[in-house]
């Protein structure tokens, strides 16, 4: 290993324009003359728009233009189109309404786009936006996951009678049905994935700009895949030819998932600045953010494991209840589908499962993917209902886990829910976060914490997650509208450095250092002569985006591609130069030699000839050493591992403290194993979240009381001990470098081995079962009543 | 933020005179309390008169019977001072609690005392230690001065001056953090006096709130198994997705308790 190839803990090359306050945002990307948007949004959770006044507001000071859903309809927009089309139970197509990008006849979700107003500052928008008068009537409306599809629930959109979206299922009722009938234990679960709020550091922003001269548009965004925005927005919103669109991405300050999707506003100040002939920019206040970034998880879930007398799995039924908020935003109907159900395998052998999933319509903010998307939901599914058969059966938790573990000498794995595993070894992920946590040590620490007079419990979560969704042949026979290969470009300069293009946009994951070792290793080109560049559609090839723990084992992978491509190529180039066999020159640290002789040849220099072709051999090669490839993989990947949470409880006020967290993850080759253990961490902090501290909340009115960080609580660094991490890495078979995935392992595993946790101390007391998140009042409330239950 | 007009005020009789002949005035202290409300649009003040710039109310006094502090005294100075902390421990460690460093070094005690927000920390200690507020007109004594959420005795256009506390026995604050903002959901100060225990409670109701009950058994004996038994109802207090009445009633004896072992 050299000091920054390959497994070296290189220092993060983008932290120093971001540490010294030098990153450039999209709100950074000022424009000469520009104006500025704001949006009207609906104050109502459901309301018919009677009327809509605007010529108060389009006479105030400063402003150019109020655009309404009317001008939306004359000016012939589409709406914002959904990524994947999940086919029902019955075999139809689930119910798809409009999306518009700004509504003209019903507002379905408080903070729903009404009208914009483009002002020559900020504050006059705003200001004017306050003399638009909007005739609302208000309509009833439905938020409550649980009851959306119940009789007498308001409905959100007529096409679609009792809010259903879709009602899908994987797998055999009947044959699941029957392996009950022959169970010794049945566990039972009812537990609801509580809604999450992304809060990226970066607000959404969004600045459109049109070259009149030129008739071309440029659109830059904070989001996590510029080319999928060019592709929704021109083809399907604007209706314009991709060739006349820019979309870039400059600096992004956190995403989540929540910057993936194609948002209203980016449509809006992209068409706007035609229409008004300035730049119009936007950028959300955080409010706006809480009302209108698509949130996260929003599950209600009951599920049964029917276990043998030797506590052995024989057969899982899940019934969720997904939330899709009031529209279909781009991902959404494929999270607790393909991301959900296809994990419900977990780490263990259970031979029969069957899912049935509802999505409901209700009149909330979108929900898309969220830091796990899907995974997140069955890894506490399954991890639960584990803890819970270790209950009925007596079983020790770790000790059922073994029991049911696919073996490692099983790989490759052929669950019943669709995916095959390729590699994996829980029984060692488990036993070494055992011995670091001193599990086999609990009971003596519970004593003592009893001692002071609190609870503590331990919980595990022996999860898998999937990665780098694939092969798109197989996702596009199950709804997706997009492919999930992605693109890379090498590009070898004549003096021999390297610029690597990728379509794997960074937004916090270190990718600019990551990729850089991956090419400093592979190339033998010093770290600090390669530049990775990313999120400009004019600059890059068409590339698919970050999201899914997708970059290294999807654009790592296309970069080895083209990697292979100029070494290919370099070789052919050193055999001329060389006068040898092409059979006979290797590559080695960046240099071309002739197998057993001294001759060898610099990239540098080869790259040199390639581009001055003077001694070169240009009738069979072309001049120049650049190479592109598109890598479309034959499988996802699928890490997992062990999380191992103790908490401690005071009994007084409920308050929930993590007080040791290990984590043994597999997450196939690791390339920078710094960023690796920072991406575990800050999953950890937000399975913490939703563990114990994030829930949205929506009163019985349709408002969003969870608004703000007065309300919303965040995770913060005093909610953390030191957190162990480390890895135990089988490799990935299918992809050239055996890498899985890490940037989201540590939000899947960790929030069940946090409720197990909490479970686990709260048992004594007799509490069943407690939802995140599990709050000081929840928490003092399950004591509480479970101490008056036993008076 | 709507528009305004800015006044910087050098005295106290300028802040005033600024304060008359303006339409509909706010004073600006610390600004972390009125500047977000303004940034949310959820006031509308014609004038903002800023008397941040008057020396003559900032500064901390400590003698053997009172700690007095100046109005416009940022928490940062109260959290720090030596002689607080060897006064009255409890008021030093109660103003280190609040926000973060950059709201404790702007944030002032007359700000938080005059806009008397239910979950606010200072007024359980003006209220705990039976403090005396003084403006530029007149003396107001503590159990005076609470009336309602965000509603004080003070009159339209008083300036606090500053707040004299008497120097007690022992004292002791406990706060319990509202998950999200980290003000007080329950928040309780306690203090011991040669002629007997006060005890004040802010986070639960609308305004900071004194428990008599608690402070009759804490007189007879002062340790927190007195308090075993005595809870404040529920009827009267706040409650929100944070905490309902119930639980914060529940708090406000688990807290007192807690504050009554830590008194010093
Ligand atoms: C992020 C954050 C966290 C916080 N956390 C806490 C916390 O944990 N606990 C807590 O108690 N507080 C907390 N606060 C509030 C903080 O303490 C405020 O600074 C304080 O309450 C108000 O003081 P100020 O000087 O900023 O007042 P300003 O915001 O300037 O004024 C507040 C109000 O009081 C009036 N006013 C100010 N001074 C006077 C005076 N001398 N005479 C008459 N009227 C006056 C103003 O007109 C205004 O109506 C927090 C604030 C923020 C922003």
């Amino acid at each position: 290993m050299s000091a920054t190839g390959i497994g070296a803990p290189v220092r993060r090359i983008e932290d120093y324009r971001f540490l010294t306050g030098r990153g450039t945002y999209t709100d950074d990307l000022n424009q000469p003359n520009q104006a500025h948007a704001y949006i009207l949004r609906s104050p109502h959770p459901h309301a018919r728009i009677k009327g809509i006044k605007t010529a108060k507001a389009a006479k105030a000071k400063g402003v150019i233009a109020v655009l309404t859903g009317a001008d939306v309809v004359k000016d012939d927009l589409g709406g914002l189109p959904c990524g994947w089309q999940v086919t029902d139970r019955h075999g139809k197509p689930m119910v798809e309404p409009p999306h518009p990008i700004l509504v003209s006849d019903i507002a379905r979700h408080v903070g729903d786009q009404v009208a914009v107003v483009i002002a020559e500052t900020h504050q006059q928008a705003r200001d004017a936006a306050e003399l638009i008068e909007v005739d609302y009537q208000v309509l009833p409306s439905a938020t409550s996951t649980a009851a959306a599809a119940k009789k007498g629930a308001a409905l959100v959109w007529d096409q679609a009678p009792n809010n259903l979206c879709y009602d899908w299922i994987l797998g055999d009722e009947q044959a699941a049905n029957a392996a009950f009938a022959k169970a010794k234990h049945v566990a039972k679960v009812d537990i609801v994935n509580n809604r999450l709020i992304p809060n990226a550091m970066e607000p959404r922003a969004a600045v459109g700009v049109y070259d009149a001269a030129k008739d071309h548009y440029t659109l830059h965004t904070t989001s996590q895949n510029p080319h999928v925005i060019r592709l929704l927005m021109a083809a399907y919103v604007l209706k314009l030819p991709e060739h006349k669109v820019r979309v870039n991405a400059p600096d992004v300050g956190g995403a989540f998932g929540s910057k993936i999707f194609h948002y209203a506003e980016e449509a809006i100040v992209t068409w706007a600045a035609k229409k008004v002939r300035r730049p119009v920019r936007w950028t959300a206040e955080r409010s706006e953010s809480f009302m209108s970034d698509a949130h996260g998880r929003d599950h209600v879930t009951h599920a049964e494991l029917a276990i043998d007398a030797n506590g052995k799995f024989l057969a899982m039924k899940v019934y969720t209840i997904a939330n899709m908020g009031a529209y279909l935003s781009t991902f959404a109907p494929c999270v607790p589908t393909y991301l959900y159900a296809l994990l419900l395998a977990g780490t263990y052998t259970t031979p029969t499962i069957f899912c049935e999933v509802k999505a409901v319509f209700t009149n909330t903010v979108p929900v898309d993917a969220y830091r796990g998307a899907g995974r997140p939901e069955a890894t506490y599914v399954v991890e639960r209902i584990v803890d819970e058969a270790a209950k009925v059966t007596g079983i020790d938790a770790a000790e059922i886990r073994r029991r049911n573990f696919i073996p490692r000498d099983a790989f490759p794995y052929q669950t019943p829910v669709v995916v095959q595993y390729d590699s994996g070894d829980y029984q060692s992920t488990l036993d070494m976060a055992l011995k670091q946590s001193d599990y086999a040590g609990f009971e003596k620490r519970r004593a003592e914490s009893a001692k002071k007079g609190k609870l503590r419990g331990i919980g595990l979560s022996t999860y898998i997650e999937a990665c780098g969704i694939a092969p798109s042949a197989v996702v596009g026979s199950v709804g997706a509208r997009a492919g999930l290969y992605e693109s890379a470009l090498i590009r070898v300069h004549p003096t021999g450095s390297v610029t690597v293009l990728t379509g794997s946009h960074s937004h916090g994951q270190g990718h600019e250092t990551t990729f850089a070792q991956l090419v400093s290793e592979r190339m033998g080109v010093e770290l600090k002569n390669i530049e990775v560049v990313h999120g400009d559609t004019d600059k890059i090839p068409f590339g698919m985006g970050t999201y899914g723990s997708r970059s290294l084992a999807v654009g790592g992978s296309a970069m080895v591609k083209a990697m292979d491509k100029i070494i290919a190529k370099g070789k052919k180039i050193a055999a001329h130069l060389l006068e040898a066999a092409e059979a006979d020159i290797e590559f080695k640290d960046g240099t071309f030699s002739v197998a057993g002789t001294d001759k060898k040849k610099a990239l540098a220099e080869i790259a040199g000839a390639a581009y001055v072709p003077h001694n070169y051999p240009i009738n069979e090669l072309e001049p120049g050493l650049e190479e592109q490839a598109f890598y479309d993989p034959s499988n996802f990947t699928f890490p997992g591992g062990c999380h191992v949470a103790e908490i401690e409880i005071d009994r007084d006020t409920g308050v929930v403290q993590l007080v040791n967290f290990v984590a043994v993850d597999d997450v196939g080759r690791v390339i920078n194993p710094m960023i690796v253990e920072g991406q575990v961490h800050g999953g950890v902090a937000q399975g913490l979240g939703q563990a114990l501290l994030e829930g949205c909340v929506y009163d019985a009115d349709g408002q969003l009381i969870t608004g703000s960080y007065m309300d919303y609580t965040m995770p913060r660094a005093d909610h953390l001990p030191t957190l162990k991490v480390s890895t135990h890495n089988t490799l990935c078979t299918h992809n050239p470098l055996g890498v899985k995935g890490v940037g989201e392992v540590g939000a899947i595993g960790s929030p069940a081995a946090i409720m197990n946790a909490v479970h686990n101390a709260l048992a004594p007391l007799g509490v069943r079962e407690i939802q995140m998140p599990a709050t000081p009042e929840r928490v003092w409330r399950a004591i509480h009543g479970a101490r008056r239950a036993a008076e | 933020m709507y528009a305004f007009n800015y006044h910087r005020a050098k005295t106290v009789a300028d802040a005033l005179k600024l304060y008359k002949k303006a339409d509909d005035p706010k004073f600006l202290a610390g600004g972390h309390t009125l500047i977000p409300t303004l940034k949310q649009r959820l006031a509308r003040p014609s004038d903002l008169i800023d008397i941040s710039g008057i020396a003559t109310l900032k500064g901390v006094k400590v003698s053997k019977t009172a700690v007095t502090i100046g109005a416009l005294t940022p928490h940062v100075e109260v959290a720090t001072s030596s002689a607080v902390k060897k006064a009255i421990p409890a008021l030093a460690g109660l103003a280190e609690e609040i926000g973060d460093p950059q709201v404790r070094h702007r944030g002032t005690m007359g700000g938080s005392v005059a806009n008397s927000d239910p979950a606010a920390d200072y007024p359980a200690a003006v209220l705990g230690l039976g403090a005396t507020i003084e403006t530029n007109a007149r003396k107001i004594e503590a159990d005076k001065f609470f009336k309602g959420v965000f509603e004080t005795a003070l009159k339209d256009g008083e300036i606090l001056t500053k707040i004299s506390f008497p120097v007690p026995e022992k004292a002791g604050y406990m706060r319990f953090d509202q998950p999200a903002s980290r003000f007080a959901l329950v928040g309780v100060f306690v203090a011991k006096f040669k002629g007997g225990v006060r005890v004040a409670v802010t986070g639960a109701g609308p305004c900071a709130f004194r428990v008599p009950a608690m402070e009759k058994a804490l007189s007879a004996k002062f340790a927190p198994e007195a308090l075993e038994g005595i809870t404040v109802p529920a009827d009267d207090l706040n409650s929100d997705i944070h905490g309902s009445a119930e639980y914060r009633a529940h708090l406000i004896t688990v807290m007192a308790k807690r504050a009554v072992a830590a008194a010093k």
